[in-house]
């Protein structure tokens, strides 16, 4: 637990504190009014019907879940690079968040899809992509839990972060080249022709207030997880408290 | 009381329990990472079969039944593993019940904790596979008596494990071969529910009265290699 | 909770580990309040010894009785004695109570002492809360010692006890072992360090040894050359 453990934690959590009720403040009512419009002032699809308006929900979370995962590795390179104290803790935050938003996602793409393809699940290559996403959230999520001491487990998990990184692309395309060499028959495609503008204002004014929300459960999550660490310190030194013999050993020799 | 007078009662049984799956639930604790294996197998068997969804519920059943199959017998690996590396393992023994009854003890706790939450996410998963709610009825109830069967034969190589010091590859190898008997029992009793003029309840008494052997079986063949690995 | 009659009895023992006999005709009588220390150099069988009297492994050839007044002839030994041995066995994700706490119900002692003052009386009460993955090695020796007294046991085996604790800690265990002396109970230890207790048995295994002077010298029969003699 050097100074600088200390000292820029200290800094982040008092900007937060500050930054926290402004970002869901504004968040609430950007979501507010997108929502409105999606529900009252933005048309029901000529194909679709009302469950059109599924989409802003949907896509929303689509770009988050993938957005999440690009500043889990932007925070994984400040680690391994930077070795940034406060890069591994946004990184631990994010990971649950992106999965969240990624499950958010399957489970509106699957209520979206059923009036559809009559089924819950088509192993479509869009769909597929963000399951195969959401798994590998899960597995970083297991590797953060699985590893006691955080200092290590930031390095381990920054270096499946990044391997993730290069590796989601490589997944997609090869996921879209599977699924056009099967050309399965019957199965809609949910990109279908350009979006009209009254569908396109209401998802942009979703999408915003949606990443505002995330950037919020973001600050808090990490608000969370130094709270986290300082409990484990405070435990570490309670127990070398009163306990003459145990000064010697320095503090990670414990874990 | 004095000294070991003391009557054997459940007492130390459920604690036993209580105490492994506290462990295994509590963040870091693995148990769901076995759920995470099996949703991940799942996942990954269309790429190699294709999207078809047709294809697909014909052999769902199957693929799950192979995918708790896996997730079972790799997360069993450390069921003694744990009390072994830090010293509990021997304090355990210290009690007048016979070595059978912590190894049941550590079963039932091992399957509350690690095959209770994959037979939940059974129904959930089923749909990836577009299996028909007839089918996922029987797919759960198969698993849900099916994976016992797994767990106490999976407690035999675990006691291997921590006897001959070697991973879970040797394990699995000597314990598949056990495990064909679930596995058609298992995904008889499934493929029955979807294909109409085969009947359920055969293979699924069957599936049961496996269960019930290898859980006598599973806990006597353990309770012996733990108590080899003192020689 | 006082015992009466304890007693610890070894009658022409011998010991074996992996096909390697360790020592022969081991002799002992240990009762109530007696403190036994067994010395002899590495491999001299003190581990082996203390295994097999907790019941964890059986004996070569020889007679074993662990017995105490009130225990019914059939108790295995196992539930009798206390073993501490090199590991702790605390699960480093659980608080200190709940360790011990689980021990405590685990051997059925709802009754024993409290873990407060188990801990206390180890010098490791302001742990009490705190998960033991933090603890220092010290520590948790002592908290794992603490186990002997929240669920009361006539015998107790300690290999090397001592070998983490400080100055101060060591004094604080041989008070206890002379109290768990007093009530009635036996202390069986293996140790390089000398205890510091009072009126001891010294069983020196190295006088023991199997098959003559250096275990080697003497013929060996038929089985043992096939058996034992290709994995020792």
């Amino acid at each position: 637990m050097g100074i600088l453990d200390y000292a820029n934690p200290t800094r982040v959590m008092r900007f937060s504190r500050v930054v926290k009720p402004w970002v869901a403040g504004l968040g609430a009512l950007v979501l507010a009014i997108g929502l409105y419009m999606a529900f009252f002032t933005a048309p029901a699809d000529y194909q679709q019907g009302e469950t059109i308006r599924i989409m802003y929900l949907h896509v929303p979370m689509a770009w988050l879940g993938m957005f999440a995962y690009a500043l889990m590795a932007l925070s994984a390179f400040g680690t391994l690079v930077f070795k940034h104290p406060m890069a591994d803790v946004s990184a631990k935050a994010m990971a649950p968040i992106g999965a969240t938003f990624t499950a958010i996602c399957l489970i509106t793409g699957s209520l979206w899809g059923k009036p559809m393809w009559n089924t819950w699940w088509v192993w479509d290559a869009r769909l597929t992509s963000v399951l195969i996403l959401f798994l590998v959230y899960l597995g970083i999520i297991a590797l953060w839990q699985a590893i006691e001491e955080p200092i290590k487990a930031g390095k381990v998990t920054a270096i499946i972060t990044l391997i993730g990184a290069i590796n989601l692309p490589i997944i997609k395309f090869s996921v879209d080249w599977w699924y056009t060499l099967h050309q399965p028959a019957s199965v809609f495609r949910l990109d279908g022709p350009t979006i009209y503008p009254a569908m396109l204002y209401p998802l942009l004014i979703c999408a915003v207030g949606f990443s505002l929300i995330f950037f919020w459960l973001h600050l808090m999550a990490m608000d969370n997880e130094l709270k986290r660490r300082r409990v484990r310190a405070l435990q570490m030194r309670a127990a070398r408290r009163a306990a003459p013999e145990s000064t010697a050993l320095p503090a990670g020799q414990t874990a | 009381m004095v000294g070991g007078g003391h009557v054997v009662t459940a007492q130390p049984f459920r604690s036993l329990i209580a105490r492994d799956v506290r462990l295994a639930i509590r963040v870091g604790g693995g148990a769901l990472v076995g759920t995470l294996f099996f949703l991940a197998v799942i996942v990954t068997v269309p790429f190699g079969i294709g999207p078809d969804l047709n294809l697909l519920s014909r052999i769902g059943p199957a693929i799950m039944w192979i995918a708790a199959l896996l997730a079972t017998l790799i997360g069993l690996e450390r069921l003694f593993q744990s009390d072994k590396d830090d010293g509990a393992l021997d304090l355990l023994r210290l009690t007048d019940a016979p070595v059978s009854v912590f190894v049941i003890a550590k079963v039932i706790a091992h399957w509350l904790g690690a095959s209770l939450p994959l037979v939940i996410a059974t129904p959930l998963l089923s749909l990836l596979l577009a299996l028909e709610p007839r089918a996922i009825l029987a797919l759960t109830a198969t698993l849900a008596v099916g994976t016992p069967a797994l767990s106490f034969l999976g407690a035999v190589g675990a006691a291997l494990a921590v006897t001959l010091r070697r991973g879970a590859l040797l394990m699995a190898v000597i314990i598949l071969p056990f495990s064909i008997p679930v596995l058609i029992f298992g995904v008889a009793a499934t493929r029955a529910a979807i294909v109409e003029p085969d009947p359920f309840w055969p293979p699924f008494a069957l599936l049961v009265a496996t269960s019930l052997i290898y859980a006598v079986v599973g806990t006597l063949g353990a309770a012996a290699t733990i108590k080899i690995n003192d020689g | 909770m006082v015992w009466t009659e304890t007693v610890v009895e070894l009658g022409g023992l011998a010991l074996a580990r992996g096909g390697r006999a360790l020592a022969a005709d081991l002799d002992l009588t240990a009762q109530g309040g007696d403190a036994v220390v067994l010395v002899g150099p590495n491999g001299s069988g003190k581990t082996s010894l203390l295994r097999v009297l907790a019941g964890l492994a059986e004996p070569a050839s020889g007679d074993l009785r662990v017995a105490v007044a009130g225990a019914e002839a059939d108790t295995p030994r196992s539930a009798l004695v206390h073993l501490a041995g090199h590991q702790d066995g605390l699960k480093a994700a659980l608080t200190v109570r709940q360790n011990l706490i689980f021990w405590q119900s685990y051997y059925g002692y709802e009754d024993g002492l409290p873990v407060e003052d188990a801990l206390a009386r180890l010098g490791v009460g302001h742990v009490m809360d705190l998960p033991a993955a933090v603890l220092s090695q010290g520590q948790k020796r002592r908290v794992a010692l603490a186990r002997l007294l929240v669920a009361p046991r006539p015998v107790w085996l300690l290999d090397e006890p001592t070998a983490a604790l400080d100055v101060a800690s060591t004094e604080r265990f041989i008070i206890l072992v002379e109290d768990h002396r007093r009530k009635g109970g036996i202390v069986i230890a293996a140790t390089h360090m000398p205890l510091g207790l009072a009126d001891l048995i010294t069983l020196d295994l190295a006088s023991f040894p199997p098959d003559g002077a250096d275990g080697l010298s003497a013929p060996m029969d038929e089985e043992s050359y096939w058996l034992a003699g290709a994995t020792s």
